[in-house]
């Protein structure tokens, strides 16, 4: 019975995916930026980490099709003398890494406190959902800026460089679990009482079987339509943070970085260094977005009632 | 002398995706100043569509395909919608099945009776208001003085259900539209509406179009009837007429499954098998498959309505 | 209705001792109110003179309690950077972030509300679809990133508007405190970039969120009734639809203030504008704890308030809350 209904959802879903021409374009192009970022060290003409690629005296070299442009270097240079097109590659491998990282490091905190909140309920449930009100009630970006900026003094700026993925990824993830806790607990109160769930209790399965393996495989289409919007809201997070000096060093740029250093030459006309990565990024942003939006229509459990 | 209302074969279709289904087909109904209809059918049936058909105001995707409506000789189902309002809520009001959910919560009662008088009527705030509360007091709500300034969750059903009827007397309007009015009340306060209802429409000599599924109540409040069975009326006639002698079959499992009907101790009789959703109604008659007496005419023509010894209009074969 | 506010007043004071509480454990691991006072150049045994008076050698509940009573008479400590009490500092900052904000705040409102009301009317209509369109987009675009565009496109290449600053300001009230840049047209040009730049990134939101509230709004059935009752749709919309519909926004829209703060940090630093988001850039920058926490402390306090204050708004004018928070 269940696993004929999930087929159902299986086929209705991909039939409406089908059907729906954005949804295709940016699931393929969301796949196509993962296949870049994973094969990056792999494709890109050089590598921007080494300093032996890099010649100052290559600064600012406009793109290729412009006057001024040189066939080496397709997209220009940056600043420091950097091909554009590889340093670009590694920078959206970054951010996708620390955009992947902090979503499910979200989802692990999450999920594991929305489980026991709705599950267990009681005193348990009432102080951690105060947690996340309360933490809901402070903006998320605001929170990664401060956490941000109090690792930084802590550590040095020079320490907290060499740390910037891991604590960028535990700063983007701390900031915004309440989104999952509260997504899962809403789900756990609505299950928790079906009958399925009755029966599990009848048969003695422990609390902690029945929550994960019952109730949260209930719970995944909610997730999944959050997912989708979390990692394009980490991504931001992160070239935001970036952007202010809080995140990824200049010497291993990831997308908001590169902008960052773009931004003091724009003035002198090296558009490039900003606009290209800026473009990079919000296409990666779009289309994650795009395909949350379909997503969203498309398994809103609104939908299902009548 | 035309009638207040007449319905010509009224024809009401949705756009679905899949193509359009036919709610209701070839409904024809005549009312008279004064009158009291009861429409009645089990739910789907298209009474409901039939009623708001009347003022226009199908739910989407629905539309009207065929047939007219006429008002006092006027056709207004080609009224546009800014003449339409005229009508609506002015000379025929209508009464909505569930009063949680009629009244908008964040207004007033009396900002949500008072609007409807100034929407019709050139007169002064005062002036609405003095009616409001005079229309309060007829439908005998305690204390009406302060009831214009709270708001609909301070009151119960059976009190909203009163003021609806109240915002619905406020125009004075020709017809009122009672669309099943008690349907979501308490028993003991449906039998209260209802008489009330009944005793408004009789002084004030307004025409009452009451939708329901309760034959009971129909019998008991209302002068004609009209049975819908999926989309079509399948017998119409005087009330007492019908009840006391119903024709078509599915009339006759309607009012043996009332409870009353049969003696105490023995089963309630029941129509077997359920009412066809719009988009599969068997050809031939639509009750067919459910009928007791069917023959095979039944399975291929559509029976037409005809004129019974009794004086009621009945559309089967075997009459 | 009084006991509600009680009850959300209380909840408002609990918060903010939790926040004042973080503050201060921070403040008190990585600070150092020694050097923020006298600077460097003291012997150690200066150092723990003065240590101790400070009484930074008592309990940590002491002088937690000691930083809430100097907190609630509006001592934070004095700035590293700026030698001045952090208080000071903040409210001078103060009003050039609130201005940005309601520049932003203004821009979002005259905007969304047609166009999220139109959007949910004809939501066939080619213009309702580019709206939508138009707002995935700018939801995908980070605020920074429309800061910096719209400087390269309208104050390098066209040079019809000022690319950073507040321009000229005009103090209002003669103190020192609110210089505002409302008052002067140069002052105006100014903030033009900036506002749109920050209102940019709320405004999607705010479209779509009124949309989708209306279009719920709409298929209601006293909406319905309110058709049957031959009203205009004039009065339909406007007045019944859309104040079911501005309930849930109001509360988004005083949640979502605190969020634009959050974006103004990104929005002053690419204009160099000299509010609070710019100066708490170089707190961090020159590890100045003292004014970080201050930083931390008032706005979460403005948060909270806010927050507070949109839930008791709110009660007032739906009434059903009102009623739950009575009983």
């Amino acid at each position: 019975m269940k696993s004929s209904l999930q087929k159902f959802k299986e086929s209705y879903f991909l039939y409406s995916f089908k059907r729906d021409k954005v949804a295709m374009a940016s699931f393929i192009a969301i796949l196509i930026f993962i296949a870049l970022a994973i094969t990056a060290p792999w494709i890109a003409p050089m590598n921007p980490y080494d300093s032996n690629n890099i010649d100052i005296m290559n600064s600012e070299i406009a793109p290729s099709w412009t006057k001024g442009g040189q066939a080496d270097f397709p997209l220009g240079t940056d600043n420091m003398g950097r091909d554009m097109l590889s340093t670009m590659l590694y920078g959206l491998r970054t951010s996708i890494m620390i955009g992947i990282g902090a979503v499910s490091l979200q989802a692990l905190i999450g999920i594991f406190m929305g489980l026991s909140a709705g599950y267990l309920g009681g005193k348990t449930d009432a102080i951690l959902m105060r947690i996340a009100d309360i933490q809901f009630s402070f903006p998320y970006l605001m929170l990664a800026i401060l956490v941000g900026a109090i690792f930084q003094i802590v550590f040095g700026i020079s320490r907290y460089e060499q740390l910037a993925v891991p604590l960028l990824i535990l700063i983007i993830g701390f900031a915004e679990w309440p989104m999952y806790a509260r997504t899962i607990r809403a789900s756990v109160m609505r299950e928790k009482n079906k009958e399925y769930v009755e029966a599990a209790k009848v048969i003695g399965l422990s609390k902690p079987v029945i929550m994960v393996r019952h109730v949260l495989p209930n719970s995944l289409t909610s997730l999944m339509v959050i997912s989708t919007i979390q990692i394009a809201n980490a991504v931001m997070s992160e070239a935001a943070l970036s952007f202010l000096g809080l995140g990824m060093p200049v010497t291993m740029p990831s997308l908001g970085s590169l902008i960052r250093s773009g931004f003091d030459y724009i003035f002198s006309g090296s558009w490039w260094i900003t606009v290209f990565p800026g473009i990079l990024l919000i296409l990666f942003v779009l289309a994650i977005n795009l395909l949350g939006d379909w997503l969203r229509d498309v398994l809103n459990p609104k939908l299902y009632k009548d | 002398m035309s009638h207040l209302l007449e319905i010509h074969d009224l024809e009401v279709k949705f756009a679905l995706r899949t193509g359009d289904i036919i709610a209701i087909d070839g409904v024809d109904l005549t009312l008279d100043r004064g009158e009291t209809l009861g429409l009645v059918g089990e739910s789907g049936a298209g009474k409901s569509v039939t009623g708001f058909s009347i003022i226009n105001l199908i739910s989407k995707p629905g539309y009207i395909s065929k047939g007219k409506i006429l008002f006092n000789g006027d056709e207004i189902s080609s009224y546009p919608d800014k003449k339409m309002r005229e009508i609506r809520g002015n000379k025929i009001s209508m009464i909505f099945q569930d009063p949680m959910m009629t009244l908008n919560p964040v207004f007033t009662i009396g900002t949500q009776m008072i609007e409807t008088l100034l929407a019709h009527k050139n007169i002064s705030k005062k002036e609405a208001t003095k009616i409001a509360l005079e229309k309060l007091k007829k439908v005998q709500i305690p204390s009406p003085g302060t009831r214009l300034n709270q708001y609909p969750h301070e009151l119960s059903g059976g009190m909203r259900q009163r003021i609806i009827i109240a915002i619905a007397l406020i125009t004075d309007p020709q017809i009122i539209i009672a669309d099943e009015p008690t349907t979501a009340l308490d028993v003991t306060i449906q039998a209260e509406i209802m008489d009330l209802l009944q005793e408004l429409c009789e002084t004030d000599n307004m025409a009452l179009i009451l939708i329901t599924h309760d034959l009971a109540v129909v019998s008991q409040v209302t002068e004609k009837i009209a049975v819908m069975y999926a989309g079509k009326i399948i017998e119409s006639g005087l009330t007492h007429e019908v009840i006391s002698n119903p024709k078509h079959p599915y009339t006759i499992g309607l009012i043996n499954s009332i409870p009353g009907s049969t003696k105490p101790g023995e089963k309630l009789q029941q129509i077997p098998g359920m009412m066809p959703t719009l988009s599969e109604i068997p050809s031939g008659c639509a009750f067919n498959p459910r009928c007791t007496e069917k023959k095979e005419i039944c399975e291929t023509i559509i029976p037409e309505p005809k004129k019974t010894d009794s004086g009621s209009i009945v559309s089967c074969h075997m009459r | 209705m009084f006991a509600f506010i009680i009850r959300r007043t209380l909840q408002a004071i609990m918060v903010m001792l939790v926040i004042s509480l973080i503050g201060f454990s921070i403040k008190s691991n990585i600070g150092d109110p020694v050097r923020d006072l006298v600077g460097e150049r003291v012997t150690p045994a200066e150092r723990a003179a003065i240590a101790d008076k400070l009484g930074l050698n008592d309990p940590f509940f002491i002088q937690y309690t000691r930083f809430v009573k100097n907190v609630l008479h509006g001592d934070f400590g004095t700035s590293l950077i700026y030698r001045k009490p952090c208080l000071e500092v903040i409210l001078k900052h103060a009003p050039a972030t609130i201005e940005l904000v309601l520049g932003a705040a203004l821009i979002i409102i005259l905007i969304s509300l047609p166009l999220g009301v139109f959007s949910a009317l004809k939501p066939k209509h080619l213009f309702s679809r580019f709206i939508m369109g138009f707002s995935t987009l700018g939801v995908s675009i980070p605020v920074f990133l429309t800061a910096i565009m719209f400087i390269y496109l309208f104050a390098v290449t066209l040079g019809w508007l000022p690319s950073y600053g507040r321009g000229e300001t005009v103090d209002i009230f003669n103190n020192g405190y609110w210089n505002s840049g409302f008052l002067t047209i140069d002052g105006l040009k100014h903030l033009v970039l900036p506002c749109i730049s920050l209102a940019s990134i709320m405004l999607p939101l705010y479209i779509r969120l009124i949309r989708s509230e209306m279009m719920e709004v709409l298929e209601t059935e006293y909406i319905k009734y309110a058709w049957a009752k031959g009203l205009s749709p004039k009065r339909i919309w406007l007045v019944h639809a859309f104040k079911n519909t501005l309930l849930p926004v109001v509360t988004v829209f005083g949640l979502q203030i605190g969020i634009m703060f959050a974006f103004t940090i990104l929005t002053e630093t690419v204009f160099q504008w000299q509010g609070m988001g710019f100066m708490f850039l170089e707190a961090i920058q020159r590890a100045d704890i003292s004014l970080l926490i201050a930083y931390l402390v008032v706005v979460a306090s403005v948060f909270v308030l806010v927050n507070t204050l949109v839930d008791i708004f709110y009660g007032f004018i739906n009434p059903t809350v009102r009623i739950a928070g009575t009983k």
